[in-house]
């Protein structure tokens, strides 16, 4: 027979003693989980590399910051008349004056010598990648592929050299006469003829994205599945009707592998300032000296101590040039990914 | 082989075919009639697909194939010196096991491709093509009002019927299906099935599969190949209740494959 | 059958065309290379590399500075540089689906594509502002060039390996980052080692970051703090010497022993990855 009357301290006791056990014990138990899990390593090893992989945002990062630091004080002084200016005079005759810089040469310059890339680089880098992957066997396209990749492995400054002393003579005695003979009704065809200009900057950079443009267009044509490419061909097509098929069907990722070699002839750098001529007119015809971006920080950076002014406005030329190859890059991973994912996609059916 | 009176679209002289080092048809002889469904039957591996491609010369487009013998398209050895193959693929439709429409491409284009690729640039008889096909493909009641959507947006079956019609559209002389119901779900099927039957009025097919009882269904005429080698080809009435070869009764028995 | 000769025709034109902007493409690489053959052998000589360098338009010297500082700077690069692409690539390639990884990785991609001369600037405001023209601030910029490109090599490499090895060394009770460290790494070496190799020879032929960063010296190697040669900026300053019969010839001598390194480590690393195209 159980006690009428409980004592009630002594419930209460038993009770909170009760749950005091079991948070106690529970606790002891996490805690020593926890102490496994720190022990068997994996947390760590996640950790720490993950940690190494993030100096990637750190180097971004920092470099936007500094970018951004260090050419303030010309961006304050200059505002937007910086990126209309065309003249660049870091040291006026009139010891009184300011120093004035405008950075439309350089900008004209790049945008000119890109466009004359991509105007006769893709085209060659389009039929080569055709030529590789739809039209040659398959021994003789990989010893090929690996000459074109050659190509990519020529340091810049040895285009320059070569540049200078061996395609220059040769286009400013053969083809430029010819060209100012037959187009010279253009506007850009007219001038003096000299060797360093903008056109042979344009051409040595067209040679020069050949590798990175037609090595990515194969890769978007590789991506074609193959069953595709079967159904074209059994209705009766030509090498080059598929071949025609196959760019269309990949499209996007052949955008992508152009604005990806703009890139590269944007931020290209050795190979044009040694033939562009250095000259801070806003040039008129092709065969004029001119500048770009990249050409006036190689020149100039050693010399441009002081003052001040002079150091940031470079550093506003290299704020520009790092923004413009950002925003190019970002289109182009886009539009590749995009693209694979489509061609992708269809072959899930 | 029999005894009809109608002539044979196709004629298989001793055709060889290799794979690198490996021979995977070894010396068939074939008589495919007009007008009919002929099926090729056999266990996996035995050069059903190989044979077929074959006979478009699509197999030569893999690296390391060989092929030698004779194949006659109305009378002309397609593998004659000097033939251009691109030539003989027009004349002939394939579709595949798995249906393969341009995703790129719209309903109609994918139709009007054969055509596009042939030159044919009037509107009007495009159009006219394009209808006549879907409609043979029984399509055409599906897609009428919605020519644009993407050849890739149509369910498994509607695809695989997509891919006939553009077989369709050029007219060919024969129609070459690598067991095109094998992606299909039961229904899907069973269409197509139909359709090859209402096809054979018209064209020539010959159809591959794995399944024997389509095989029965929907054939005139059946050949058993196994190993590379033609087995037996009849009347696919006399395969399947009277086979002659040992090994076909097996197969058919479904001893083994 | 005229439309379907003129599709005959079309189709042999066009393939022609394509075979014709190869060996457009093909010359300039064929110029480069007899040319710099044809002009530099004449300068190489036993003295070309070991001497100290002469003040331009000097006869005499060598470019023996030029070529130790390109060793070194690419030597102090990959040391720092080598373990962070190496290890961030096997993060991309372990946790592919974190979110981190993901973003790292479209970072990396980013930052490949960024000019050199970019990367030489902020090279100069990390580490030249604050330690002068050195061999440190040099192999500061070349390795930021070099992390992209190892950590997308490696992360290439490690997602190789077959899903099966990592299995098996789990089920075997091998904990997660120890089955890494181990199994997958030793699968995956040589795609590493190539990634590595091809680092190395892209940066070895860089000249606008070290134009920005290691001013140039006659001299051997002073000091991590203190500037130096490179073979890259030591063709960029010949080619802009006044005295061109005398520099000349040397820019074209530098050149091809520059061209003969790179090409070296690339036929290692063609050798590196023959097997995987069979026969």
């Amino acid at each position: 027979m159980a006690k009428e009357k409980p004592n009630r301290t002594k419930s209460l006791f038993l009770y909170f003693h009760d749950r005091i056990r079991k948070f106690y014990s529970y606790s002891i138990n996490g805690f020593r989980t926890f102490w496994k899990r720190r022990k068997s390593g994996d947390l760590w090893f996640k950790g720490t590399i993950g940690l190494v992989a993030c100096s990637v945002f750190v180097i971004m990062g920092l470099m936007v910051l500094k970018f951004l630091q260090q050419s303030s004080l010309s961006i304050t002084t200059y505002g937007l008349s910086f990126l209309v200016g065309s003249t660049w005079q870091p040291f006026p005759p009139d010891p009184n004056a300011q120093p004035v810089f405008g950075a439309l040469p350089p900008i004209a310059g790049t945008v000119v010598t890109s466009g004359v890339a991509l105007l006769l680089g893709v085209p060659i880098s389009l039929g080569i990648a055709l030529a590789l992957s739809e039209f040659a066997p398959r021994r003789f396209g990989y010893v090929v592929s690996f000459l074109v990749e050659l190509l990519a492995a020529i340091p810049s400054v040895i285009y320059g050299l070569w540049g200078i002393f061996v395609l220059m003579p040769f286009l400013t005695q053969d083809v430029y006469p010819f060209l100012q003979k037959s187009f010279g009704f253009l506007p850009f065809f007219q001038g003096r003829i000299g060797g360093f200009n903008a056109l042979t900057a344009g051409i040595i950079l067209a040679i020069m994205i050949i590798p990175t443009v037609s090595a990515i267009s194969r890769d978007a044509f590789a991506a074609v599945p193959g069953s595709q490419r079967e159904a074209f061909v059994a209705l009766g097509a030509t090498r080059w009707e598929t071949a025609r098929f196959v760019v269309g069907y990949s499209r996007s990722g052949v955008i992508g592998a152009v604005v990806l070699g703009l890139g590269r002839a944007v931020g290209e750098t050795m190979a044009v300032t040694m033939v562009i001529g250095n000259s801070f007119q806003v040039f008129g015809s092709l065969f004029d000296p001119a500048t770009t971006l990249a050409s006036v920080i190689a020149n100039e950076f050693r010399e441009a101590t002081s003052p001040q002014i002079y150091v940031s406005a470079i550093m506003e030329l290299g704020l520009i040039l790092f923004l413009l190859t950002l925003v190019i890059n970002l289109l182009a991973r886009l539009t590749i990914r995009r693209s694979m994912r489509m061609v992708r996609g269809a072959e899930l059916l | 082989m029999e005894g009809d009176m109608m002539s044979f679209k196709v004629q298989v002289e001793s055709l060889n075919a290799w794979f690198r080092d490996r021979q995977v048809l070894k010396k068939i002889n074939m008589q495919i009639n007009e007008k009919a469904v002929t099926a090729i039957i056999g266990p996996s591996g035995c050069g059903k697909t190989t044979f077929i491609r074959c006979v478009n010369r699509m197999h030569e487009l893999v690296p390391g194939a060989r092929v030698s013998g004779k194949i006659f398209l109305d009378g002309e050895d397609i593998y004659a010196k000097g033939t251009d193959a691109v030539k003989i693929r027009r004349k002939i439709g394939m579709v595949f096991q798995k249906p393969n429409p341009f995703p790129t491409m719209s309903v109609y284009d994918n139709v009007a491709a054969g055509l596009k690729l042939n030159g044919v640039k009037d509107r009007k008889r495009l159009d006219g093509v394009v209808k006549e096909s879907l409609k043979s493909a029984e399509l055409w009641d599906e897609v009428k009002n919605d020519f644009d959507k993407s050849g890739a947006s149509l369910s498994g079956g509607q695809q695989q019927r997509l891919c006939i019609a553009r077989a369709l559209a050029v007219e060919p002389e024969l129609i070459l299906m690598d067991e095109p119901c094998s992606a299909l779900d039961p229904s899907a099927t069973a269409r197509i099935e139909r359709l090859m039957r209402n096809l054979s009025k018209d064209y020539t097919v010959v159809v591959v599969t794995h399944n024997m009882q389509q095989a029965a269904r929907v054939s005139d005429y059946t050949g058993f190949l196994y190993l590379g080698q033609l087995i037996e080809f009849a009347q696919t009435r006399a395969i399947f209740e009277n086979p002659r070869n040992k090994l076909t009764e097996n197969y058919i028995t479904g001893r083994f494959g | 059958m005229n439309k379907y000769t003129s599709r005959r025709i079309k189709n042999l034109v066009m393939m022609t065309l394509a075979y014709v902007a190869l060996i457009i493409a093909l010359i300039p690489l064929a110029s480069i290379i007899i040319e710099t053959i044809a002009r530099g052998a004449s300068a190489i000589n036993l003295n070309f590399i070991t001497q100290e360098t002469a003040p331009l338009g000097q006869v005499g010297g060598g470019i023996g500075p030029a070529i130790e500082g390109t060793l070194l700077l690419v030597g102090f690069a990959s040391l720092w540089a080598v373990p962070i692409g190496v290890l961030s690539g096997i993060y991309v390639a372990e946790f592919r689906d974190n979110i981190v990884a993901r973003t790292a990785r479209f970072m990396n991609d980013v930052l490949s594509g960024m000019p050199s001369i970019v990367l030489g600037i902020f090279a100069w405001i990390i580490v030249v502002l604050v330690v002068g023209w050195s061999v440190i601030a040099g192999a500061f910029a070349l390795g930021i060039m070099m992390i992209p490109i190892v950590s997308r090599t490696t992360e290439e490499a490690v997602k190789l390996v077959p899903g099966t090895i990592r299995e098996a060394a789990l089920a075997l009770g091998v904990p997660r980052w120890k089955t890494t460290l181990t199994v997958v790494m030793s699968s995956s070496k040589r795609g590493i080692a190539t990634g590595i190799l091809l680092a190395v020879a892209r940066v070895t032929g860089e000249t606008a970051p070290l134009l920005l960063t290691i001013l140039g010296s006659r001299f051997w190697f002073a000091g991590l703090t203190e500037p130096t040669a490179a073979l890259t900026l030591t063709v960029f300053d010949l080619s802009q010497s006044p005295f061109v019969s005398v520099d000349l010839p040397r820019a074209w001598g530098a050149s091809l022993i520059l061209i003969m390194i790179i090409l070296g480590i690339y036929i290692i690393v063609r050798y590196l990855t023959r097997e995987k195209y069979g026969r």
